[in-house]
């Protein structure tokens, strides 16, 4: 495929675009959204029927539904929408070069010490970076052990009938309007089945997944985690993730099965011209458990609330989410947890920490439906404010329909205090430092989670982020 | 920088030291004068209120006080020109009466963090020379090593905090301790064990200075002062060995206390 003939500034300029010599049938990307879109899309991906009559549904479910209001603001999206492509084809995709990427990011990069050929790869310039050996070692053991990590294209094709039985069956096309857009228009993401009893030790890396749009605008995940087995799925990064595209829906569906163990853990660090909407679901069934780790960065206005439905006795679920909002960006974030079964067990936890004129809000629904007696969640939301101009609020939504439910809800919002940065900075630690180590140790107890190499990358990102904080 | 030619035995020289609470009007000091030399141990002692506090974080630097009048020379340096991380790495250490929660952070991660501070010229510390260091340091104040995990101060007992404190003070080694009421809280054991440490300190540098805030004699039959101040109303009405200290036990603050203005630096009834 000729990849690197590309089209440069195709937004800009159509006029370029029809000297291409391309080899194949003229491919003319469309901004905006529409059916001949839609249709575009599934014709290429060559789908079944009926995924083509799902993705149209979609769409007309998706111009039914009014912009939400209760949420960040998203009066201006409008008028992205109209100007993004909701579909590119991976060899069109526009290469930017380098030198167009900002150089604030290019900087991070550097602060990092992202290595050469991944920071291509981060700004969406050049190939995919690829740890290939290690990835084909582990995808042979995993396929002895029938675990299937796919594309998602890969997984309707090869998987159509595994796939049809769950997709769009956990979060729905009617759930939100941006599922239902992402349910028109999906691209990329992973098909990810886990048989029963099977336990994976290696954490399955989106990273490692060979050759694919990896981070697609509208990617679309689904796993199925079946009975007894257990495993951990890890996708993104700290670093900036630079891209032209100012717009990012995903879709995450996951199945977790009688007593088996999943765990999501997700890092993204967008830049700040991303409107940045996901829909992220597990069902949970019997003696199931499955935990959300996720870290929100970056970007304008990011709205996600990973949830976990509790649909088998004694399931538990958990959410864990760390948001930084920067100058600029408003990170709205929380969780969801519905208990529908008896004896099931929630935990959320968030952290947010306002910068500059940064605002973050916790939004958060703990439900617990008739039926669904000795229900039990708790909920901590805290929030630190670095500055006077930061901003912070919490809608923790409850609603309990059995009495002896126990549900817990504890908030708080702290900022650096003087005292605080006296104590360290009286030791001989420099005001930065101490800001960033104060940080750090807010947002510990969940950084402890996550594997150790993205834990180094957080605490170095904060570093970054707290210089020129003082003042 | 308006720097003095260093005395050769003064390490802190407080001239007619006058401040007050940075956002309001309020006086606390009200002409503090003392000198320090190489190696001496100094104590204040004094009625709760008095500024003894507001003195030790005057001297670090808080920011909720400003000084007013006077001045004071670290070294022969103006302390004032420094921000306080530079008055840490220049060599003054405040064991605080209150030590601070920070949560989230271990206090081997932090002794290290402010350990490489002190180091000069982009030197690197080494971490096992480091570890081995805070062994020991915590050994010798008979604190489990698990401690070195905990989070700083974080769900410490009041004698926990204490010793917390001056593990800070042995790991960073000052030139002029200020221990601002490091007895309180501590038990009968823990209190040996924390003079021993600090005059383990004071072996291992006889030119480290100590000024000592206390409210009890019994912590000044461990760690000797070579002189006693009495702070009454923000100012050190008077000075002297630790015979003053041995007074105070018996009578307490009453031939001060009711004195308007003290001004004279004589006890009424003297
Ligand atoms: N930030 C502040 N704002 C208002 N008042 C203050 C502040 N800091 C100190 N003060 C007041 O100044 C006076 C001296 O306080 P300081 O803490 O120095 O006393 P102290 O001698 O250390 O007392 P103690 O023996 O109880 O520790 C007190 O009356 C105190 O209430
Ligand atoms: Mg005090």
């Amino acid at each position: 495929m000729p990849q690197n003939e590309t089209i440069r500034d195709l937004q800009l300029d159509e006029y370029k675009y029809n000297f291409v010599t391309d080899a194949e049938p003229v491919y003319r990307a469309r901004k905006g959204l529409s059916e001949e879109v839609v249709r575009e899309i599934s014709a290429y991906k060559e789908e079944p029927e009926w995924m083509l009559d799902s993705r149209l549904k979609a769409l007309q479910v998706y111009e039914s539904k009014p912009m939400p209001t209760w949420g960040g603001d998203l009066s201006e999206l409008d008028a992205v929408l109209d100007e993004i492509y909701f579909y590119v084809r991976p060899q069109d995709r526009m290469e930017h070069s380098w030198e167009d990427v900002p150089e604030e990011i290019k900087d991070t990069f550097e602060k990092l010490g992202i290595p050469e050929a991944e920071r291509k790869v981060l700004a969406g310039v050049g190939a995919q970076y690829e740890s290939e050996m290690v990835y084909h070692s582990l995808r042979e053991e995993w396929e002895k052990q029938g675990v299937i990590f796919d594309s998602i294209e890969d997984g309707l094709k090869n998987h159509p009938d595994l796939f049809r039985e769950y997709f769009g069956t956990i979060i729905p096309t009617q759930d939100n309007k941006f599922a239902a857009m992402n349910a028109a228009v999906w691209s990329g993401g992973s098909f990810v089945y886990i048989p029963p009893g099977v336990h994976l030790d290696t954490p399955l890396q989106a990273y490692f997944r060979v050759n694919q749009e990896r981070m697609g605008q509208f990617e679309r995940t689904l796993i199925i985690c079946d009975e007894g087995a257990s495993a951990h799925y890890i996708e993104g990064c700290t670093a900036p993730v630079y891209s032209t595209e100012s717009f990012h829906s995903g879709v995450i569906e996951i199945v977790v099965k009688k007593n088996a163990r999943f765990r999501y853990t997700t890092i993204q660090n967008w830049s700040n011209n991303m409107y940045n909407l996901v829909t992220q679901r597990a069902v949970v069934h019997e003696g199931a458990n499955m935990e959300w780790l996720d870290g929100n960065l970056g970007s304008k206005l990011t709205m996600k609330y990973p949830s976990c439905y509790l649909v088998g006795e004694g399931a538990h679920g958990e959410i864990l989410s760390i948001a930084y909002s920067g100058d600029g960006q408003h990170q709205d974030t929380g969780g969801k947890v519905v208990h529908v079964a008896p004896h099931t067990t929630s935990s959320i936890i968030s952290k947010s920490i306002s910068k500059g004129h940064g605002r973050s809000t916790y939004r958060g629904l703990c439900k617990v439906h008739k039926g669904a007696h000795h229900a039990r969640s708790n909920v901590e939301c805290d929030a630190l404010l670095i500055n006077d101009t930061s901003r912070t609020d919490t809608y923790p939504y409850i609603e309990i329909e059995e009495d002896d439910a126990n549900v817990g809800h504890e908030a708080s919002v702290s900022r650096i205090g003087e005292e605080q940065l006296f104590y360290l900075t009286s030791r001989g630690i420099s005001e930065e430092e101490a800001m960033a180590m104060i940080v750090r140790g807010f947002i510990e107890p969940i950084a402890k989670e996550l594997p150790l190499e993205y834990a180094v990358e957080l605490n170095r990102l904060i570093e970054l982020e707290m210089e020129g904080s003082v003042g | 920088m308006s720097s003095e030619p260093m005395s050769d035995t003064h390490i802190l020289k407080i001239e007619s030291l006058e401040a007050k609470v940075a956002t309001e009007n309020l006086d606390i000091l009200n002409g503090v004068n003392l000198e320090i030399g190489k190696g001496e141990v100094h104590a204040i002692m004094g009625p709760n209120g008095s500024g003894k506090s507001t003195l030790a974080k005057i001297l670090a630097g808080h920011p909720s006080y400003e000084a007013t009048a006077g001045r004071v020379l670290f070294k022969g340096q103006n302390l004032f020109e420094l921000d306080v991380d530079e008055r840490s790495r220049a060599g003054i250490f405040l064991a605080f009466q209150y030590p601070v929660e920070i949560p989230g952070v271990s206090i081997a991660n932090f002794l290290r963090t402010a350990l490489q501070a002190h180091l000069v010229d982009e030197e690197e510390l080494d971490i096992f020379e480091f570890t081995d260091m805070l062994t020991e340091r915590m050994s010798m104040l008979e604190m489990d090593i698990s401690f070195a995990e905990r989070h700083v101060n974080d769900g410490f007992s009041g004698g926990e905090k204490k010793r917390n404190e001056i593990l800070q003070m042995a790991v960073l080694r000052p030139t002029l301790a200020v221990m601002d009421e490091t007895d309180s809280g501590l038990d009968i054991d823990a209190l040996k064990i924390v003079a021993n440490g600090v005059n383990k300190l004071t072996e291992e540098d006889p030119e480290m200075s100590i000024l000592l805030i206390t409210h009890y004699q019994r912590l000044l039959n461990y760690i000797k002062p070579d002189f006693v101040h009495v702070m009454v109303d923000g100012r050190l009405v008077r000075s002297g060995g630790p015979e003053i200290a041995l007074e105070l036990e018996k009578d307490g603050y009453k031939n001060w206390k009711d004195s308007g203005a003290v001004s004279s630096g004589v006890p009424k009834t003297a």
